[in-house]
């Protein structure tokens, strides 16, 4: 029984942190969809998502659910700001040249978000908005934060569902993802959605960040690189450029990690996921839910 | 006579320098602290405590101190970067600093290779004055070594909080982690202790969860944290998440403002090893505590207290050397004995380590209380 609640326990711990690396996958996956392009820099919207929220709570003492909106506003304009600094000039350039950019730009958010004048490069730590109490249910005990995380995590994959397959913005979506050209001949914007969806890849990988404070209350402007890596890494998994994949993807992620944490040894935690990594791409490239093999 | 008028000028002109030929020979000495980066606090309060050094050496000393301060992130690149450009282009003729094992010893290496004399104030790990059973000539530190303080602590735990079981929770990429990690389940384990959890973690680590899950199972009575403030800070707050009642036990690392600020109640009722109390009922202590105080508003911590000490110890060196070089220096510091410093007397072993007592503090809501002494 001991055993049980236990696992139970690791279970929740493991929920948590995929439920963040979900938030973050998805801006991954739709980037990846609409302009077959790893978006290195999103690791650092996540990052800046954090430390904007961190300012509207301890500075200004914002409530909560403000700061949610406030942070997913600045963070989806970040999201299209880089697009259009960044990526838009070089729609034309070889794919090479825009991962090239993506990665400058990634460098570009830490080292320049690590000025004394701007952030700072020092620990910072997060102001929880509310104190942390636990339920016990008998097997298994979940804390208010973990609820939130999970509360808003599937309210944010509610929306990108609806967004996706539900709405015109969507559909126009899905078609830029399926043949650029053919999107376009049939009327559809296409700098128009690509700029839509970096803003709400930003705007998710922003709330990620807002939760991720909350749940371990400590931020840094390198904070976004092992999360981003390890977010890629679950879009790749469950088939990049698949919504539902990166959700799948995310969970997997985030289970193995406190799984081989718990029962092996939290020194093989980040082996373990690049071997997750290595094993799908040798037997399956596209991903869990991939259906063909990618032909770039 | 038009000569000798001339004479008289050049002899008149030539009083005109003579302060300047009594001004006192320049001696540029380096720092390198971690002035941001994870461990901030203890690199600010060692270059204030080093500048305060530098005042008052500057009113009556031989030499006239030219500081030239770097920035090691506490990260062990960019502290041997610095060094190597304080020995090269600056021209240092001693080193003060680092703060941390991790980065002490990969610099104290260039130290050694570059024949520039080295004193830290707070790098604790064995291996910063000695590398394969060989003594770096050129190193020397004025607190004491690692295998002292995890076993007082591991005795306090048996002795004195009378516990029989213990979780040890270590950063397994930070010397200092690590080494008061094993001295401690060693001490403890032979004192009829057992270890019922040894848990280990990274450096960029944020989630414990799983970890602490794990070790929540095992209901130990105390909880080993050997690492830095802000690394503490945010275990102690998940420990306490998750429902662990135990004691909370620690080493210097745990020695910062910040870290009540961080952990909040979650630290209250916790204990660590230290260099020394503020309460040290001593005119040297006290006088540093108050000039400290006046000039930046708070009491010193250990590891500002300890840079302090350093300075001063290689200032004395300075003064009695023959010349300012850093082979008449090094001299000097092997003659060191029953130095009075702020954190106690200093004298150094064969090994460049300073002998000295442990002082066990306890963390209270509002401050920090003095427990006990322990001798060597």
């Amino acid at each position: 029984m001991e055993v049980l609640g236990y696992i139970c326990d690791q279970c929740i711990n493991g929920l948590q942190l995929g439920a963040v690396y979900a938030l973050i996958a998805l801006g991954y996956t739709m980037v990846y969809g609409v302009l077959r392009l790893i978006n290195f820099a999103h690791g650092d919207i996540f990052m800046l998502g954090a430390f904007i929220a961190y300012y509207f709570i301890a500075k200004l003492s914002i409530p909560i659910y403000f700061v949610f909106v406030i942070t997913m506003v600045l963070t989806g304009c970040a999201g299209f700001i880089i697009e259009k600094v960044a990526y838009k000039p070089l729609r034309k350039a070889p794919r090479i040249s825009l991962l090239i950019t993506a990665v400058g730009v990634s460098l570009f958010l830490e080292y320049f978000l690590s000025l004394k004048a701007i952030f700072t490069p020092d620990y910072i730590g997060f102001p929880r908005p509310f104190e942390v109490t636990a339920y016990d249910l008998g097997l298994f005990s979940i804390t208010n934060v973990q609820l939130l995380i999970f509360a808003v995590t599937g309210a944010a994959l509610t929306g990108v569902y609806y967004l996706v397959y539900r709405t015109k913005q969507g559909k126009a979506m899905r078609a830029v993802s399926y043949d650029e050209e053919v999107a376009s001949l049939m009327g559809i914007n296409i700098d128009r959605t690509i700029s839509f969806t970096f803003v709400v890849g930003a705007s998710l990988a922003g709330v990620g960040g807002i939760l991720y404070g909350i749940a371990y209350p400590q931020i840094n402007v390198f904070m976004g690189v092992m999360p981003g890596i390890k977010s890629f890494i679950a879009a790749v998994l469950g088939g990049i450029g698949i919504i539902h994949g990166a959700v799948l993807g995310g969970f997997i992620i985030g289970l193995s990690e406190v799984f081989v944490s718990a029962f092996l040894s939290s020194t093989f935690r980040d082996g373990v996921i690049f071997i997750i990594l290595f094993v799908v791409l040798l037997l399956k490239p596209s991903g869990i839910f991939g259906k063909r093999i990618e032909k770039v | 006579m038009r000569k000798a008028m001339i004479g008289a000028c050049v002899i008149l002109a030539s009083f005109l320098f003579i302060p300047y030929s009594f001004a006192k020979e320049t001696v540029k000495i380096g720092v390198v602290t971690p002035l941001t980066g994870d461990v901030k606090t203890y690199g600010e309060s060692t270059k204030n405590a080093f500048l305060i050094a530098v005042e008052e050496y500057s009113k009556k000393g031989k030499y006239t101190i030219v500081p030239v301060i770097a920035d090691d992130r506490n990260d062990p690149t960019e502290g041997t970067n610095a060094t190597l450009k304080l020995i090269t282009q600056d021209k240092v003729v001693a080193l003060v600093g680092p703060l941390t094992s991790k980065v002490a010893i990969p610099m104290s290496e260039i130290a050694q290779k570059n024949k520039v004399p080295m004193i830290t104030g707070t790098a604790t790990n064995p291996k910063v004055t000695v590398s394969d059973g060989k003594r770096k000539s050129y190193v020397f530190r004025t607190c004491y070594t690692d295998p002292f303080q995890g076993s007082t602590a591991a005795n306090f735990a048996l002795k004195e909080l009378k516990v029989k079981t213990a979780a040890v929770l270590y950063d397994v990429s930070n010397d200092y982690s690590k080494g008061l990690a094993d001295v401690f389940k060693t001490t403890f384990t032979k004192g009829g202790g057992a270890i019922t959890a040894y848990e280990s973690y990274q450096k960029d680590d944020v989630d414990f969860s799983a970890l602490i899950t794990k070790l929540a199972m095992k209901k130990p009575e105390v909880v080993y944290l050997p690492d830095y403030y802000n690394k503490v800070g945010l275990i102690s707050k998940q420990i306490r998440e998750k429902g662990v009642k135990a004691t909370l036990l620690g080493g210097d690392g745990w020695d910062s403002p910040d870290l009540a600020k961080i952990a909040g109640s979650a630290i209250v009722g916790g204990y660590f090893t230290n260099h020394y109390s503020p309460d040290r009922k001593d005119s040297v202590t006290q006088a540093f505590i108050k000039k400290y105080k006046e000039k930046h508003g708070i009491v010193p911590d250990a590891l500002g207290s300890l840079a302090y000490d350093a300075t001063m110890i290689l200032f004395k060196t300075l003064d009695s050397a023959k010349s300012p070089t850093s082979e008449e220096i090094v001299k000097g510091l092997g003659t060191i004995k029953n130095f009075k410093g702020v954190t106690g007397n200093i004298s150094f072993d064969k090994n460049g380590d300073s002998v000295k007592s442990v002082v066990i503090l306890k963390m209270e809501k509002d401050k920090v209380r003095y427990v006990t002494t322990i001798e060597p």
